[in-house]
């Protein structure tokens, strides 16, 4: 580098011009399928709430969360036992599962050595087990909750059961939101002298709590949805009570639904679509709770 | 290679020209010859009283050594600025006074790091304890996403010190220069801050757990030049007080501000391979006028090569 070359400067040309077609073809049939695929989604979502709403008009008043299911006496009939059931369930699934979830994905994200064979294997194991079937949870929550630890078929084995079903979903969400946390306020915070556990509780958890919570809840949105693994788990139809204890019987929302649908008489049809919108509306509240921790919390670097 | 060797031109823009030109027209001298600038007339220290006595330094990532055999002497308050081209490893070894290295997965080091007579890596040493005692500023401002009072309160809260913590933070950010700016909102996000006083808050975190030594890896090279200005005279006034190792990019700053500079180069061996090294180490005035070794001139005067 020690002597510097003067290029020539290019001999003139004749600019070229900056013309082009207005219109391209290839661009405008894109653009045209991309918003094929949204309207499909945005359509039969639409047909699918307008349906759910029709149908369920006539029986969408307070006989739905203050009565009881009865199979002989659809115009007496309601889901307050469902809807108790659900609330139950899912809240304890939320008490078991969250902090088992955010512990593993603090391990894996802040302690675990990536090198090491078994961390690796580990995280191979939580991602498969997110695409698990929800049946098969069941037949475990079965298998070995309700008959070998003799749980019986209680809300305590169901909260088990989805806390089970939901982990490897939460454990994602978790570890996604403490890797967004930027590397440079740990080393800021381990410069100072803070150990790795005050650094993880102080900075590193607030930072990335927003993002914990978003992933949370939409993880347990999907255990209000599920109904596979509890119909093995004695969530039996009609349960005319509402849960008292981890110990009691108890019936879920998706479930009363599927059972008022098989029945034949046209209310009972009704009856489940006001269930319907209960179960969508529960869903709905619980989004927009992500939504609003997510922007009521979220930290910009 | 020579592309890569060469001063990262980013860091040109940095140059405090306008603000510095200024004064040095007032005083009849010209910028290239503007060493000490900073140092407010402070003597050079003596090396007779160690802080730090690095000898036979290695460090690894993996497989590949990114420094090769430094051997240094850092004195009591005196500030000592580490220059070179990029990968030369300056970054490496100021990482490695205060074990912030310990942090990169497979990063290994050899040799000793002797702080007051305890060679840092041995066994027994704590390096929360050392963390606790050597300070460190980073290249881009890092404040947490807290108030202002609350980031200079975490480092006195995590380590239990006692005493009035309002007194503490008011003493940090009189030390930083930076307590007249924000004394009436100490409340607010210090997200909030320009990036320069991002960068004093952060200096002002670091002494508020009153460390012995601060290290600054690149600490201007984010900043616009008023900002870097303010940083080079926080610096000199806290070298009454504190030892300081700054690496920079910028040969000016480190001639402007330190008592001794570092130089280190990449050599390149005969498989390939880029490793860093110290090539010369002597008072600053020595560096920047009659460097001993062709390779520091070339450097200094801008033909690296």
């Amino acid at each position: 580098m020690t002597d510097i070359r003067v290029t020539e400067p290019p001999a003139h040309a004749e600019p070229r011009k900056l013309g082009g077609p207005r219109f391209r073809p290839g661009e405008a049939a894109f653009r045209a399928l991309l918003l094929c695929c949204l309207a499909v989604g945005i359509i039969f979502l639409g047909v699918l709430l307008t349906y759910v709403l029709v149908e369920a008009w006539p029986r969408l008043d307070s006989r739905l969360w203050n009565n009881f299911p009865s199979i002989r006496r659809p115009e007496r009939a309601g889901a307050q036992s469902a809807i108790f059931g659900t609330i139950w369930v899912v809240a304890f699934t939320a008490l078991f599962c969250l902090p088992t979830g955010v512990m593993a994905a603090i391990y894996l994200e802040e302690y675990a050595d990536p090198n090491r064979w078994y961390n690796r294997l580990i995280e191979l194991n939580i991602q498969n087990l997110a695409a698990v079937p929800s049946i098969i949870y069941g037949i475990l929550g079965l298998g070995l909750l309700a008959r070998q630890l003799a749980l019986g078929t209680t809300v305590l084995t169901a909260a088990l059961t989805l806390s089970l079903l939901v982990l490897p979903v939460v454990i994602i969400a978790s570890r996604e939101a403490i890797r967004a946390v930027p590397q440079s306020i740990r080393q800021a915070s381990l410069a100072l002298g803070a150990t790795q556990w005050q650094t993880i509780r102080r900075q590193v958890l607030p930072a990335a709590i927003p993002g914990i919570a978003t992933g949370s809840i939409l993880a347990l949105s999907r255990a209000i949805g599920e109904a596979a693994p509890l119909l093995l788990l004695g969530a039996v139809t009609y349960v005319a009570f509402n849960p008292e204890g981890l110990e009691s019987a108890y019936t879920v929302l998706p479930i009363q639904i599927f059972g008022w649908i098989s029945q034949s008489r046209e209310e009972f049809h009704h009856l489940a679509a006001a269930a319907i919108v209960i179960l969508l509306a529960i869903l709905l509240v619980m989004n927009a709770a992500a939504i609003w921790l997510r922007n009521r919390f979220s930290k910009r670097w | 290679m020579n592309h890569e060797s060469a001063p990262d031109p980013a860091t040109h823009r940095q140059d405090p020209v306008p603000d510095l030109a200024a004064q040095d027209a007032s005083r009849g001298r010209s910028m290239a010859l503007a060493i000490g600038d900073r140092r407010r007339g402070r003597p050079v220290p003596s090396l007779d009283d160690p802080v730090f006595h690095i000898s036979d330094l290695d460090v690894w990532y993996a497989d590949h050594q990114a420094v090769r055999d430094v051997t240094l002497t850092i004195g009591r308050r005196q500030i000592t600025a580490m220059i070179g081209p990029s990968g030369c490893g300056k970054s490496t070894v100021i990482r490695c006074l205060n074990r912030m290295n310990d942090l990169i997965p497979g990063a290994r080091v050899t040799g000793k790091v002797v702080y007051y007579g305890e060679n840092l890596y041995d066994t027994e040493v704590d390096p929360i304890e050392v963390r606790r005692r050597i300070g460190m500023v980073f290249q881009k401002p890092n404040p947490f996403p807290k108030s202002i009072y609350d980031n200079i309160a975490y480092g006195p809260r995590v380590n239990g010190m006692k005493g009035n913590l309002d007194d503490l933070v008011e003493e940090a950010l009189t030390g930083a220069a930076l307590w007249d700016e924000v004394k009436g909102k100490l409340k607010a996000n210090a997200l909030a801050l320009s990036g320069g006083q991002q960068q004093r808050l952060c200096i002002a975190r670091a002494i508020a757990v009153r460390p012995e030594v601060i290290l600054m890896d690149e600490p201007c090279s984010a900043l616009d030049p008023i900002a870097t200005a303010r940083i080079e005279d926080l610096m000199a006034k806290l070298a009454s007080e504190f030892t300081i190792v700054i690496v920079t990019h910028n040969m000016q700053q480190a001639a402007r501000i330190s008592d001794y500079t570092a130089f280190f180069t990449a050599d390149v061996d005969s498989e390939g391979v880029r490793h860093g090294r110290l090539v010369e180490y002597d008072t600053t005035e020595k560096i920047f006028e009659n460097p001993a070794d062709p390779r520091t001139e070339g450097y200094i005067t801008g033909r690296f090569g």
